[in-house]
């Protein structure tokens, strides 16, 4: 095996979690409703601690006891962000991996901190054809051609789709109930946002055939010309 | 009829063309994934149509067990051997094989039909189409309806496929399905290859009908599946007189549907013709006079 092998790059899509909404009592309650709702994509997810704003976390063993909270929740710590010198100190003596950028690093321009890594979106090009599905796991998808009857859209944030929807199109699948349908030409089969669904027979027939916008607005689904 | 079996060569067919020297043998599908739309009668029209052009051309019947191809290409008294025959190891390809005894360029690759689909074992197909490579430079195959093992199969190894489309909503949403099945997979697919080249025929059309509204127009089709058109064969009467009578179409010259095989085969082998047969025919004076031509 030629060296060069040993040590490879690697891209990874990790939870952050801002440190100071560990104080928020709710929050704990609120995750574990979060996480409820698509269980497989939180379970054993690495999680980066965001220290911006928290003055606390300067003993390894505080470390510890947030490892321990996250882990009731299928959670694994791996990391922190936007950490001090000394809380640094107290994270690597936690066994914990230092993520870019910290205050050491961090040139002092105000809150110039990096925005925490957004979902990737999932864009498609070729047309999706009857009795294909795609599933856009945690983020959006975007589809740039038709997507035909039979086919299927599923994604966890919006969907957009630039050309005729035609197949079915499910957003917020893991229960985000502000997530959106988008396309050029509403001809769909079924929308659908965090389980709330129209089939094409309840759609408003001055609605077919125009761009089209659907969301979930007081619990209903509510498509608006775009 | 004894004077047929001379036809049939137990020696190697002829040295290979263009073939596999040249990397040049190419394997056509003929699928549309619902059954009825014309596979078998497009199979047979075109594999004639590129041995008129001169090109050594094989067709292969892929539908196991329902067993047709023979009987559209009239050799149906001729078969000894089978596919089936030759991917078990019973025969070898060329006591296979059927030389049409209209065109030298012409051979009929008959299938089993008493046995079924799960006889089409991957591994000897390839063998086979190996095989065939080396003597022909086209290789028609006649796709069974579906989208099983027979159905797969038959695409698995296409470089081109030809979607036979009906002017209607079933047929359009099953020829939609099966370009998903080419573009995920085929062999190519399987192998991160250039995808197979998929075109679409558009048959059995009827521009009167369509102009009242009752069978989609050629744009529609063309809109809901985004793939290149191939060629446009109007719904005509010689096209069951030839499978009755076991001659493919294009033999026919004075056949409407004769003429736009003619004129798909040639935009396949990559010249500019214009479609033709997509208006309501005007009722000619003379020929309401004298009845039909």
């Amino acid at each position: 095996m030629a060296a060069g092998n040993l040590v490879q790059g690697a891209l990874f899509t990790v939870m952050v979690v801002r440190a100071a909404m560990l104080r928020d009592p709710g929050f704990a309650d609120e995750l574990a409703q979060q996480i409820k709702r698509s269980p497989r994509f939180f379970q054993s997810a690495p999680v980066v601690l965001d220290l911006r704003g928290v003055e606390n976390f300067t003993e390894a063993e505080e470390f510890e006891r947030v490892r321990d909270r996250l882990g009731a929740l299928t959670l694994t710590i791996v990391g922190v962000q936007n950490a001090q010198p000394a809380q640094l100190e107290a994270a690597t003596a936690a066994g914990l991996a230092s993520f870019a950028p910290n205050a050491s690093t961090q040139p002092r321009a105000g809150s110039s901190a990096a925005p925490p890594a957004a979902p990737r979106a999932r864009l498609v090009t070729e047309p999706v054809r009857s009795g294909t599905q795609i599933y856009a796991r945690g983020g959006d998808l975007i589809v740039t051609a038709a997507v035909s009857p039979g086919a299927e859209l599923i994604a966890d944030g919006n969907i957009h789709v630039y050309g005729v929807l035609r197949g079915r199109a499910l957003a917020g699948a893991g229960g985000d109930t502000t997530a959106r349908i988008f396309c050029t030409r509403l001809e769909a089969e079924l929308v659908s946002i965090a389980g709330r669904y129209l089939v094409s027979e309840h759609l408003p027939p001055e609605t077919r055939s125009f761009p089209m916008q659907i969301a979930l607005v007081d619990d209903q689904l509510t498509i608006t010309r775009n | 009829m004894g004077a047929e079996t001379d036809l049939r060569e137990d020696k190697p067919i002829g040295p290979a063309k263009a073939g596999r020297e040249a990397g040049l043998a190419k394997v056509i599908v003929i699928t549309s994934g619902k059954g009825g739309v014309g596979k078998t009668t497009t199979s047979a029209a075109f594999a004639a149509g590129l041995a008129l052009r001169g090109h050594k051309t094989v067709v292969i019947d892929f539908d196991v067990g329902l067993r047709n191809l023979d009987l559209v290409m009239g050799c149906e008294r001729r078969v000894v051997f089978d596919f089936i025959n030759v991917i078990n190891g019973d025969a070898n390809l060329n006591q296979a094989l059927i030389k049409d005894k209209r065109h030298d360029n012409l051979f009929i690759f008959p299938t089993s039909q008493t046995r079924d689909k799960n006889a089409l074992k991957r591994e000897g197909v390839e063998r086979v189409m190996e095989e065939l490579k080396q003597q022909f430079e086209y290789i028609i195959c006649d796709s069974p309806a579906g989208i099983e093992h027979g159905a797969i199969t038959a695409l698995y190894f296409a470089d081109s496929a030809i979607i036979v489309t009906n002017p209607e909503v079933s047929s359009v949403r099953d020829s939609d399905r099966i370009i998903g099945i080419l573009a995920s997979r085929s062999r190519r697919a399987e192998r991160n290859e250039s995808p197979v080249d998929v075109h679409l025929l558009l048959t059995r059309y009827d521009p009167a009908r369509v102009a009242k509204g009752e069978m989609l127009a050629v744009e529609d089709v063309k809109e809901i599946l985004s793939i290149p058109l191939l060629g446009v064969i109007p719904e005509s009467e010689s096209v069951l007189r030839a499978s009755n009578t076991g001659t493919p179409v294009v033999f026919d010259e004075n056949s409407p549907a004769g003429r736009a095989y003619v004129d798909a085969v040639a935009r396949f082998l990559g010249e500019q013709r214009e479609m033709r047969f997509l208006k309501p025919e005007r009722r000619n004076f003379f020929r309401a006079l004298f009845g039909r031509a």
